[in-house]
């Protein structure tokens, strides 16, 4: 039995929470619970997710009011103590403008919403997160997104590369981000954000089953 | 009382995708002299202070916290007296 106990974040305009709480309650069995952003609790679990929407309706930034919520304060200083905490889509927008990550989501380069299943590839699988897949292995992800276009500065995607940070990458790049990104991870290697969405992939009744080994193995490091 | 109006546009190095599309509008519309286009976000802002340089040091540090991320944004802005 797994020890994970995972905590999905839930703010205004949050709708990707269910499909995390889903695979994660129902299809590998871990303990789990919604937390709402005004009075989630997030001190017994290990394990917090940011999921994807449109939390605050994404304005201003996506992500950018989002930081500011009572339990984002919880969820940094959770992530500086050590917690894992994964970001999905908006997740992963909230993290950077957090600061939990390096970088920031900007419009994709083609103006376009962008919704369809695009191939990875797993750059890095040393990691928490990514040590169920064979590096250089390709996968099926779905993406759904108007904001996913990966930028940061040279000196940041320096440091992404030199530390091994980046998790994985557009084998066809859909948004213009730097380096073909589609997910890294922190210096500290228990932070990782991803426009591409892992839940989505997670149950073949409903599709691929290639986002399971990701969420599988984030339960499974808890011991 | 002190009216901050605040500009918010991506980095120049930063392709602006909108702006591009905007301006070949522009283009097409016979405005060949248009050379670039770069769209933003116009934040205002009523400050309830007495001390101009009070209102400015609170109006820059909306910016830095808040209204435009450093990353991929510059901001400026000016601040104006208000009889409101």
């Amino acid at each position: 039995m797994s020890k994970a106990k995972v905590g999905i974040v839930v703010f205004p305009g949050s709708n990707c929470d269910h499909d995390a709480y889903y695979v994660f309650k129902d299809v590998l069995g871990a303990d789990t619970k919604f937390l709402w952003h005004k009075e989630g609790n997030i001190e017994d679990r290990n394990i917090v997710v940011l999921p994807g929407g449109f939390s605050y309706g994404d304005y201003l930034r996506c992500g950018a009011i989002s930081r500011f919520s009572g339990i984002m304060q919880d969820v940094v200083r959770f992530a500086n103590n050590g917690g894992i905490v994964i970001g999905i889509c908006n997740g992963f927008q909230i993290l950077c403008e957090s600061g939990l990550l390096p970088g920031a989501l900007l419009r994709n380069q083609n103006l376009k919403f962008l919704c369809k299943t695009v191939s990875l590839k797993v750059e890095n699988n040393k990691s928490i997160f990514t040590y169920k897949y064979d590096v250089k292995e390709d996968i099926d992800i779905p993406i759904a997104h108007g904001e996913g276009n990966y930028f940061c500065s040279e000196e940041t995607r320096s440091e992404l590369i030199g530390n091994n940070q980046i998790l994985f990458t557009y084998n066809e790049n859909p948004n213009g981000s730097v380096n073909n990104i589609a997910g890294i991870q922190n210096i500290h290697r228990n932070v990782m954000g991803m426009m591409p969405h892992p839940e989505r992939a997670s149950d073949a009744r409903v599709g691929k089953t290639d986002g399971l080994r990701l969420l599988q193995g984030i339960a499974e490091s808890v011991v | 009382m002190y009216v901050a109006k605040i500009l918010i546009t991506l980095r120049k190095t930063i392709l602006d995708p909108q702006g591009k599309a905007v301006e070949h509008s522009l283009k097409s519309l016979g405005y060949d002299s248009i050379k670039d286009t770069r769209i933003g976000k116009y934040v205002e802002l009523k400050i309830d202070e007495k001390d101009e340089s009070v209102a400015r040091t609170i109006a820059d540090e909306a910016c830095r916290k808040l209204l435009a991320n450093s990353v991929m944004e510059d901001y400026s802005f000016d601040v104006i007296k208000s009889e409101e």
